[in-house]
């Protein structure tokens, strides 16, 4: 838990920082706009983190966004499916990709990081191939409820921060009081002692495999209408990164086994009012990814700087025997 | 004449360490009390006491890992500061760990000479193989290691690598030697072999800190054996005082009352039935064995012998090539742990810190990992029983209550055993599979390990003992079936129970016009 009031303080500290050096942090149009973002990376961050927790890693996010979104697009436009219909397609195409990666993971024993690797390359090909890379677009008008969803708000809420927190909600049981969830953080922190255990570790992480995908297609819904255009080729580009980014912020380890809900919500928020805090305080757009990385290197540091002081003391407890 | 420190004594009648008044404190414990040590030249000295007396503590101020609060560690009389394990290496101090500190992946030499390889050709510095190798086969000589120093660390068993750290040791000086029980993953004639040089190394003026539970090989060689309760030093015993219950009397602070052969249960009805198991380590040869309803079948071997790899395949973790087993005279398809697992068929493993449990979570999530089906509703789990669940789990191990929201890394050695074995209890066991339960664990938990599966077996389970040692499967078993390359070699009834019975049986038949070697596999 130590992890995630640390984060947050870093949060709130920066927030009152920028506030300080640009009021207009502050202002209505600037919150909506970084909440709407948040909400929707949050989405996708939760996947992201949840396989973080089985100790893989998924890098087919970006891409997963880019051929669903194109398939989205050419449902909506160019078949006229009903919108609930070319939702379930998305939907079902995205579990459909992470029970491959949970196959190719668990099965065929391919390392997550090898797996999803060439998810992102097979699916960012297959997207520009199925749209002659060519961008995709819904047009200024109709499919007026997936548009409210992702540009929408509700007593000034955007529409993804209100789904996040659902979703969010929803993955915080899962993580802290379900079975599943239990599960999860035994194989992640090791696997073979669950498996002694009599769990079945394999459809535990396969299943992390899938929910990431899922939720990766959920965004990737929201994130087609609020850019409303889809050029194959970038859309969507290092999302993978920034869901890690906003997972291992929020305290979750790549080794596996740790991670909370909490966390990886206050990792999103933070990325975004570091996007934001880029073009309120004037600094070239260009290092835009160079001052992300510098304050992820400094919060992530300083963690295991804490953290190793924290394990040197319990290893001495330890040790007394 | 002596000064008030007693320190300056004609010079070689000084002992070669001494620790006075050490004392440490970690946060919230009293490892160790103003404890004394004494070690002389080329002396054997024991230290016994249950897991959390302090040994380790001692040890690790002595091996240069931790620093005391107070104390003075004097060798050869002069007062010393054992800063950092490099330093205590410098000091002639070399520490064989329990868990030994080899690379795999290099070979013997390899080993030895890690950190310091000799070199030659000035400025690139190429690593200088034949010298290296040349030194390692002399070191090797003093061990009794018939091997080239090229070998590979991996093709070694658990006793040759010991003797290679022993080597290294040696190779670096070393006056004292500290064992950390080193015999507690070797066979029988391993450990002979080990005991052997201990002596050998005295005769040549090493001394030699001797850590172990199994306290008839301290009865052995130990000329002193310091005993250690809550951190002070409770008792010396020198030469023939040094017996197995004045020991186990100090250790305890109480007569320790064992089990003796009398109370065996009444064996029923045929329960685990294992024909022509064959496992993927030795698909040649099967395995044929019948556990019975009420009693405790000893499982004895020297390792290698296949024992674990027998019970990895009933409780599907490496599934079997062929064969049957039978619960009850139903017949059980196992391929993977959940099938055994819900057939009511156990496994405790013998590594129970890499797979027995999940160290870096607590005691109630891994009391509660096996079972949490029953203790949730609609697949949530409800924290209320589970703690309830927890804490009569502990109270029918007799573990701290207060241990339970605690991470199970920080347990005890006996307490992380018992957890491990709790952890099956609350599901109603059939067959309960104990690989090694008592392996390194203290005196008072083995007793209570021993009460709880005296009680099980009582109640109509049975119980799969595997252990090593047999002094122990003697004391505690209702027939003895004994593995040799795989295959049942002999299965023993109480009247029959002996340990040279056991150890021809498992050492294999005698060859011809030959008696009875000690097995072959440690030197070669």
């Amino acid at each position: 838990m130590k992890r995630e009031w640390g984060i947050l303080a870093l949060l709130i500290v920066l927030c009152a920082l920028v506030t300080l050096l640009n009021p207009r942090f502050l202002g209505a149009a600037n919150l909506q706009n970084m909440a709407r973002l948040t909400g929707m990376y949050g989405i996708f961050s939760i996947g992201v983190g949840v396989v973080i927790i089985t100790g893989g890693i998924d890098l087919s996010v970006g891409s997963i966004f880019a051929l669903l979104g194109i398939v989205l697009a050419i449902s909506l436009t160019e078949w006229g499916l009903p919108w609930p219909f070319a939702v379930l397609l998305v939907l079902s195409g995205a579990v459909a990709l992470g029970l491959f990666h949970g196959a190719l993971v668990t099965r065929l024993r391919i390392q997550p990081f090898i797996a999803t690797l060439c998810g992102l390359l097979l699916y960012r090909g297959m997207a520009r191939f199925i749209a002659n890379d060519e961008s995709k677009g819904f047009g200024a008008e109709g499919f007026e409820t997936l548009r409210f969803l992702a540009t929408g708000t509700v007593f000034g809420i955007p529409m993804p921060l209100i789904l996040l927190l659902a979703i969010a909600a929803v993955a915080w049981v899962v993580l802290e009081r379900s079975v599943y969830g239990r599960y999860l953080y035994a194989v992640g922190h090791n696997r073979e002692a669950a498996r002694y255990s009599g769990i079945r570790t394999n459809r535990v992480v396969a299943g992390a495999y899938v929910v990431s995908s899922f939720l990766a297609g959920v965004s990737a819904i929201l994130l087609a209408f609020y850019t409303n255009s889809i050029s194959p080729s970038t859309h969507g580009s290092f999302y993978e990164l920034y869901g890690i980014a906003a997972a291992v912020l929020g305290g979750c380890s790549l080794r596996g086994g740790e991670g909370s809900v909490a966390g990886i919500l206050v990792g999103a928020a933070l990325l975004q009012v570091l996007q934001n805090l880029v073009n309120l305080l004037g600094i070239p757009s260009s290092l835009n990814f160079a001052v992300m990385g510098g304050v992820i290197l400094i919060g992530v540091a300083l963690d295991s700087i804490l953290k190793r002081r924290r394990e040197l003391r319990a290893r001495e407890i330890e040790l007394a025997g | 004449m002596q000064n008030k420190d007693g320190i300056d004594r004609t010079n070689s009648r000084v002992p070669l360490l001494q620790m006075r008044g050490i004392t440490k404190t970690f946060p919230g414990v009293r490892a160790l009390d103003g404890v004394d040590l004494e070690v002389g030249r080329g002396e054997i000295v024991a230290l016994v006491g249950e897991n959390g007396a302090g040994k380790s503590t001692l040890l690790n101020i002595l091996g240069g890992v931790h620093q005391p609060d107070s104390g003075r560690i004097l060798m050869d009389g002069r007062e010393v500061a054992i800063g950092s394990v490099s330093e205590a290496i410098r000091l002639g101090i070399g520490f064989i760990h329990q868990e030994l500190n080899l690379l795999e992946n290099l070979d013997i030499a390899g080993n030895i000479f890690l950190g310091r390889e000799t070199t030659r050709g000035g400025f690139v510095k190429l690593l200088d193989r034949e010298e290296m190798e040349r030194q390692s086969s002399g070191w090797l000589e003093k061990v009794g290691l018939r091997l080239h120093p090229a070998t590979s660390l991996n093709r070694l068993s658990m006793g040759q690598k010991q003797m290679v750290e022993i080597a290294k040791a040696l190779s670096q000086q070393a006056r004292i030697l500290i064992m950390d029980e080193p015999t507690s993953s070797l066979t029988v004639a391993e450990t002979n072999r080990l005991l052997a040089l201990a002596e050998e190394l005295r005769a040549r003026g090493v001394a030699v800190v001797y850590v172990s539970h199994r306290l008839g090989e301290v009865e052995r060689i130990a000329e002193r054996a310091f005993v250690l309760r809550d951190g002070s030093c409770v008792g010396t015993l020198e030469g023939a005082s040094i017996t197995h219950d004045r020991m186990v009397s100090l250790m305890v602070g109480r007569k320790l009352q064992v089990p003796s052969g009398v109370s065996r249960s009444r064996r029923g009805q045929p329960l685990l039935r294992i024909s022509n198991l064959r496992t993927r380590s030795r698909p040649e040869v099967s395995v044929e064995l019948t556990l019975h309803t009420g009693e405790i079948l000893g499982l004895a071997g020297l390792i290698g012998s296949g024992r674990t790899d027998l019970a990895r395949a009933i409780f599907g973790i490496e599934s079997a090539l062929s064969g049957e087993v039978r619960l009850r005279g139903e017949k059980l398809q196992i391929r993977h742990p959940v099938d055994a697992v819900r057939a009511g068929l156990y496994l405790v493993p013998e590594d129970r810190r890499d797979v027995g449990l999940v160290l870096p979570l607590s005691v109630r999530e891994n009391l509660s990992l096996p079972n949490l089906k029953s203790l949730s509703r609609h697949g949530l789990v409800r924290l209320e029983r589970e703690s309830r669940y927890g804490l009569e789990l502990c109270r029918r191990l007799n573990v701290r209550r207060s241990s339970l929201e605690g991470r199970a890394a920080v347990l005890s050695g006996g307490n992380q055993q018992k957890i491990a074995l709790a952890k099956w209890l609350g599901r109603d066991p059939q067959v309960l599979i104990l690989d090694e339960p008592t392996r390194g664990v203290d005196v008072g938990a083995r007793s209570e390990i021993y009460r709880l599966a005296r009680e099980l077996v009582e109640r109509g389970l049975g119980v799969l003992w595997i252990g090593s040692e047999m002094e122990e499967l003697i004391r505690i078993c209702d027939r003895i079936a004994v593995m040799h390359e795989g295959v049942i070699s002999g299965c023993l009834e109480p009247e029959e129970f002996c340990e040279e019975k056991i150890l021809r049986l498992a050492v294999g038949p005698a060859r011809r016009s030959s008696p009875p070697q000690p097995p072959a596999e440690f030197l070669s």
